[in-house]
């Protein structure tokens, strides 16, 4: 028997995980109380509405060198209030974080951080004398790549929104099982491998 | 049908074949006490809300039904979290229903609440906050759904007190329960099937380690069926007892920290351990670092997050273990493994002569020999429950009791909570009328719920309570002697006079202190016919072995020293 590490299989240092989860009072804190319990090490969690009222939609950033993702796979599906979730590191997926950063100029750093703003393909967003509000979206490698080029500037206050992912193509990700007709609960066979099996 | 939200509780309750519950009254769920006059349900009114969670619990471990246990909000709530705590750990299916302030108070610190929802959340399998009379009625039946299905688990139920008075329309089967994200996965794939069928047939040194969910599964046959067919020796958890019989050939009994040596030692040499239902407590494996080296290792647990959570599982199969033992059976082929099983039985021998078989034979009064005139007792007439406290005698009654029938040993085994035994078995007794039930407990865990020998009495059930006065907190005294150096503190502790206490509450009691009385008072407990307590004055620094030190490898167990 090999013994269990307790870091995720392979390269990544992080793993994302996408969730759908009822749109009910206390389903985030059942997730924060899983992580908390099962000391996961979670680099960021995102949760926001999806196209259904019902359901709402996490993405999970896994400290992959400390925590094994499918153990967090595994935890998460079995709670009631989770619908589905999986593991895209591995998909062809568009993976954004959000960034508001708040940088130091004056009138001669203007427009070099202009300027480098515009390669990043990131906006202003308010500006005055002595700073500007920068917004980018992108990878998180990209976001902090343009984080990096604006520290020597002096970046006064920064928000991220931590990343949201989502597969390509034209599958739709319902997580809903099948239906039994009669409303009774109904024992569906899940996609074993997708819970890392 | 209008019904009120406390009439809701009950009717509900009717459906899910509910006929006792074991709560406390208060405040906050007085509404549902006065509906419950309507209604054929017996109430058991406990001495203390932890003690309605652990009778729930006993109940539910006996009957295989869904227990159900009562309180009220705040203190009444916050007492039953231990006995929901054991429930969570082992797998018992419960639920609790807890009146809370009225909705419009909720979060303004109004007289007795508590967040109970937030306080129950790490040790509930789900719970729920109910603030409106409307969904009552599915939060009911959602509840004792997710308490039975999948891995059993207890489920709280807090329901404000102005839901208790407000009236809705009822129509439980009209209900439809619509939980998308609870989806037990009840069989395994068949290329799971395929990989764990070619590597039993090829193992020379196969195991089974059969657990809990072998009982809550109902997958005993197939498991004798699988044992006998492919023949593989078995080893059970200590919630795995009662599984399969003790004296089954095939049988090797526990496992783990207090298990028999050989066992031990099988399980270290295997090249194959097929895991059924047990979760690989760290009192089953010891140190993970030397665990099973040279196996490959099989686990079926209905619960994905049990696979690879301490042992990595060369074949993780997610179902129920009667389903997937259903699913292995036509296809596992029988090995003669020879070398195997004289392997084992060499080991066994010395084990027989070393460890458990050899109790220590002087004149003073030993806890095994107590749980075996007890075992020798029935097996002359009669079946019966045991039902163990947590320490030293617990792993006595589980070392010499020999269970031949099936679900007969009841404990606090994951969460190990002292207190357990009588509560418990104020449960198995309702679960199980026309069954002797035993209690064995030590002298500390009886002294936390020893008030229930008022609700014992009140009930007049025939539970016969077995103490073991060693006048120690012996287990944890056994750690002090033998981990510690014997630097005893905080482990001795002084007793009532039981036999009094017993008469006190109306219970017949009765003394032993010598062997020669064991046999008699015994006979004695077991012709009355309501309760009795027996205060056994026992050997007080005798030792639990063999035992794997915490940290410690399974194949470094410390053996009985030889006389
Ligand atoms: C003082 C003390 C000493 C102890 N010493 C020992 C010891 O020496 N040896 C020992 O074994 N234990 C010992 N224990 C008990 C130990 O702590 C655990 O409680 C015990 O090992 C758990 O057994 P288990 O895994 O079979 O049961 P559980 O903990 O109840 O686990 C049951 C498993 O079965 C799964 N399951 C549930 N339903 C199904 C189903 N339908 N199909 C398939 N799977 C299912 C569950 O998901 C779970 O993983 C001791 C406890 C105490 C208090
Ligand atoms: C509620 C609780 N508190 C503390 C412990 C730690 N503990 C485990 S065994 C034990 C001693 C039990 O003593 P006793 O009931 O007299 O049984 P004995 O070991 O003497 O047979 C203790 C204190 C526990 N398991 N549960
Ligand atoms: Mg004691």
């Amino acid at each position: 028997m090999a013994l269990v590490d307790r870091s995720s299989d392979g390269k990544e240092t992080t793993r994302v995980l996408v969730a759908l989860v009822e749109n009910k009072p206390g389903v985030l804190t059942r997730v924060a109380s899983l992580f908390r319990r099962r000391n996961f090490n979670i680099e960021s969690l995102t949760v926001g509405h999806t196209d259904s009222p019902d359901i709402s939609r996490m993405t999970i950033v896994v400290d992959a060198t400390k925590t094994n993702a499918a153990m967090v796979e595994r935890n998460l599906y079995k709670m009631v209030n989770i619908i589905d979730v999986q593991d895209v590191t591995q998909s062809p997926a568009v993976m954004r974080d959000l960034a508001l950063i708040k940088v130091k100029i004056d009138g001669q750093t203007r427009f070099e951080v202009m300027q480098l703003i515009d390669v990043y393909r990131a906006k202003v967003v308010d500006i005055c004398s002595d700073s500007m509000i920068v917004e980018v979206t992108g990878p998180e490698a990209k976001v902090n790549s343009l984080v990096d080029m604006l520290r020597p500037y002096g970046i006064i206050e920064m928000v991220r929104t931590g990343l949201v992912a989502m597969v390509r193509g034209s599958g739709y990700w319902s997580g809903m099982p099948p239906e039994n007709g009669n409303g009774s609960p109904v024992e569906t066979e899940p996609d074993i491998v997708s819970l890392g099996m | 049908m209008k019904r009120t939200g406390a009439q809701i509780v009950w009717e509900s309750m009717m459906r899910e074949g509910v006929a006792v519950v074991f709560g406390y009254p208060g405040g906050a769920i007085m509404p549902v006490y006065d509906a419950l006059l309507d209604y054929p349900v017996h109430h058991v009114l406990v001495r203390h809300e932890e003690n309605a969670a652990f009778a729930a619990d006993g109940y539910a471990r006996a009957s295989g039904r869904v227990g159900v246990c009562l309180a009220t909000s705040g203190p009444g709530a916050t007492n039953l979290l231990t006995g929901l705590a054991d429930a969570m750990m082992d797998s018992a299916p419960v639920v609790a229903i807890t009146g809370q302030v009225a909705s419009s108070l909720v979060g303004s610190d109004a007289f007795q609440e508590t967040d109970v929802t937030g306080v129950t959340l790490p040790v509930t399998k789900h719970n729920y906050l109910v603030t409106r009379v409307e969904e009552l009625a599915g939060v009911m039946k959602e509840a004792f759904h997710i308490a039975r299905s999948g891995r059993p688990g207890p489920v709280l139920v807090d329901v404000c007190k102005d839901v208790q008075f407000a009236s809705t329309d009822f129509d439980y089967d009209a209900i439809q329960v619509r939980l998308p994200g609870y989806r037990p996965v009840m069989r395994g794939t068949e290329e799971q099937i395929e990989e764990a069928v070619a590597l039993i047939n090829a193992s020379q040194r196969p195991i089974i380690l059969a657990g809990h969910g072998i009982i809550l599964s109902g997958a005993h046959d197939e498991l004798q069926s699988l044992a006998e067919k492919a023949h593989i020796p078995i080893s059970t958890t200590l919630l795995g007892i009662g599984t399969i019989p003790e004296s089954h050939p095939l049988n090797l009994r526990m496992m783990g920290m207090h298990g028999e040596a050989y066992v031990n030692q099988a399980v270290q040499a295997a090249d194959l351990i097929l895991a059924l239902g047990m979760r690989f407590d760290d009192r089953v494996t010891g140190t993970l670092r030397t665990y099973a080296q040279n196996a490959q290792v099989i686990h079926v647990d209905i619960d994905p997050a049990e696979i690879g959570k301490n042992v990595v599982a060369d074949i993780g199969i997610v179902g129920d273990a009667k389903n997937v033992l259903a699913q292995l059976l036509p296809r596992v082929e029988y090995q003669e493994r020879a070398d195997w099983f004289a392997q084992i039985d060499e080991w066994r021998q010395d084990t027989t002569r070393r460890d458990i078989l050899n109790r220590e034979e002087d004149a003073s009064l030993h806890v095994p020999f107590v749980i075996d005139q007890i075992r020798r007792s029935i097996n002359g007439s009669g079946q019966v429950t045991i039902v163990s406290d947590v320490g030293q005698h617990q792993m006595w009654a589980a070392q010499y009791f020999r269970h031949e029938r099936r679900n007969r040993f009841f404990t606090s085994g994951g969460l190990g909570s002292m207190g357990c035994g009588l509560p418990m078995a104020v449960g198995a007794s309702f679960a199980r009328p026309d069954e002797e039930v035993w209690v064995i407990a030590g002298d500390g865990g009886f002294q936390m719920s020893l008030p229930e020998l008022a609700t014992v009495a009140q009930e007049r059930l025939p539970i016969k309570i077995a103490v073991m006065r060693n006048g120690y907190l012996g287990m944890v005294r056994q750690w002090q002697e033998l981990l510690l150096g014997k630097r005893y503190s905080g482990v001795a502790i002084s007793s009532p006079d039981f036999v009094k206490v017993a008469e006190a509450y109306g219970i017949l009691g009765m003394r032993a202190s010598e062997k020669s009385q064991v046999a008699e008072v015994i006979a004695e407990a077991r012709s009355h016919p309501g309760p009795t307590l027996i205060d056994f004055v026992v050997e007080q620094e005798a030792n639990v072995y063999p035992m794997v030190e915490p940290g410690k490898a399974l194949h470094e167990m410390l053996r009985r020293p030889l006389a």
